[in-house]
């Protein structure tokens, strides 16, 4: 096994190019337990922890540009106030020592059903940015997941950044373990209220082959709000919306069963969860 | 490959280092350093705590070829000559210690917490210890050292 250990961003797109089966590696917290255990053994890692640039964020107009070596930690103290729901998933992952090294672009990376970041990306129209020698591709989250642990990365591409619009309104994130810390979500579930276009964003964590949106709780609970005025006039949602919007989004989920959890219960989980983060979030537009 | 980086404060190396070992490896087996301690091997149990560039980490999710010019602190550099760190004193007048494996990672953990927050509330701690795993002490007696610590910190 080689170790490439490019030290400009260029350098890791044509290691990559030239190396299409290496692995990259920057956090390890996935990367490393798979070589630990043995069960993968890739012909090269890509260490791109070296690069620098890969270590900042910026913001341009309304839009942070995540850099991939970004860690959960710095997600929370250092963007916690313009992307509550990313950060608010960035504290439910793992222990300190793993959100001082782990990122979104490598959960993203992984693309695991599970991982803790997918749902409030969803929820707030996160954009991938990914890149090879051929050129650089943005490519919507909704769009990024291919399957389970799959993604739209082709063998030659690395993320470079997440772009995450800044919060236009109150975000909230849930997730559902057997502890509060070290645990793979049983069901997960994020959502954005977006009042600058009058829409609901949502997104599903561990309870499908990937993550997803939930489509028609997001066009149901628009209307709604929408034909009922609530917009402009903060009133609470009445409590059947908030629940048809819960029974909505476990009716967009495809859960199996498995060690963790049932279907059944992630089913009930997702349900509660929309339903109690619509009116957290909603009770908070009406504050502020 | 060969690896040179610095460990408590000495230049370190290491040679013949295979790319998929871990840091955790290259401290104990190549280095000598054997406080760092090895248990899950995933990230979930914290008994390898140490700090890279400042920063605590778990040593086994780190390849050590990323170590590679950086700067680690791991257990054994809590101490100052004979002198324990306040927090290692503190574990042993608590009481926190009983078989010991899992010390080393909550020392680091517990120094990482203090240095930021030197009063910090029960849930505080908690939450900084939560990467880090006991199935000895039940952690009441971890917290009280904890606590110990911080108060003799904060008086001196």
């Amino acid at each position: 096994m080689e170790f490439l250990q490019p030290t400009t961003w260029r350098q890791a797109l044509e290691a990559k190019s030239a190396n299409p089966k290496a692995v990259p590696i920057q956090g390890g917290t996935d990367v490393m337990v798979e070589l630990n255990f043995d069960r993968h053994r890739p012909p090269a890692l890509l260490d791109l922890s070296q690069i620098e640039e890969l270590g900042r964020w910026e913001q341009t107009d309304g839009t942070v540009r995540i850099g991939a070596a970004v860690s959960y930690t710095r997600t929370i103290t250092e963007l916690g106030d313009r992307l509550p729901g990313l950060a608010m998933a960035a504290r439910t992952v793992g222990s300190p020592q793993i959100r001082n090294r782990g990122t979104v672009a490598g959960n993203l990376g992984a693309a695991s059903p599970a991982g803790d970041s997918h749902p409030a990306l969803l929820a707030t129209d996160a954009v991938v940015e990914v890149e090879s020698v051929r050129g650089v591709r943005q490519v919507p989250v909704a769009s990024f997941y291919a399957g389970v642990k799959r993604s739209v990365l082709e063998p030659d591409e690395l993320i470079r950044a997440t772009l995450v619009p800044v919060a236009t309104g109150p975000q909230q994130y849930c997730k559902i373990g057997t502890r509060n810390a070290m645990v793979i979500a049983v069901a997960a579930f994020g959502l954005a209220l977006h009042p600058d276009r009058r829409r609901v964003g949502t997104g599903i964590g561990s309870a499908a082959p990937t993550p997803r949106r939930a489509r028609d709780a997001e066009a149901y609970v628009g209307e709604a709000l929408d034909a009922g005025g609530y917009w402009d006039t903060r009133e609470p949602i009445p409590d059947t919306v908030a629940t048809r919007f819960g029974d909505l989004v476990a009716a967009a989920s495809s859960p199996i069963d498995d060690v963790r959890g049932s279907a059944r219960y992630r089913q009930h989980a997702l349900s509660v969860m929309a339903r109690r983060a619509l009116l957290w979030a909603w009770n908070e537009f009406r504050e502020g | 490959m060969r690896l040179s980086f610095t460990v408590n404060g000495h230049e370190m190396k290491a040679d013949e280092v295979w790319a998929g070992e871990s840091l955790l490896y290259v401290l104990r087996e190549r280095m000598g350093m054997p406080g760092s301690k090895n248990a899950c091997e995933q990230g979930e149990c914290g008994s390898c705590t140490v700090y890279l560039d400042g920063v605590a980490v778990c040593s086994c999710l780190v390849a050590a070829g990323q170590a590679q010019g950086r700067d680690v602190r791991t257990v054994e550099g809590l101490a100052t000559g004979d002198d324990l760190h306040p927090v290692q004193q503190a574990f042993l007048d608590a009481g926190a210690v009983q078989c010991g494996f899992c010390t080393p990672g909550l020392l680091v953990a517990a120094h990482d917490l203090l240095r930021r927050n030197g009063e910090p509330t029960d849930p505080e701690i908690r939450e900084a210890l939560a990467g880090n795993l006991c199935r000895c002490t039940g952690y009441e007696k971890i917290l009280d050292a904890v606590r110990l610590a911080a108060d003799r910190m904060r008086a001196s």
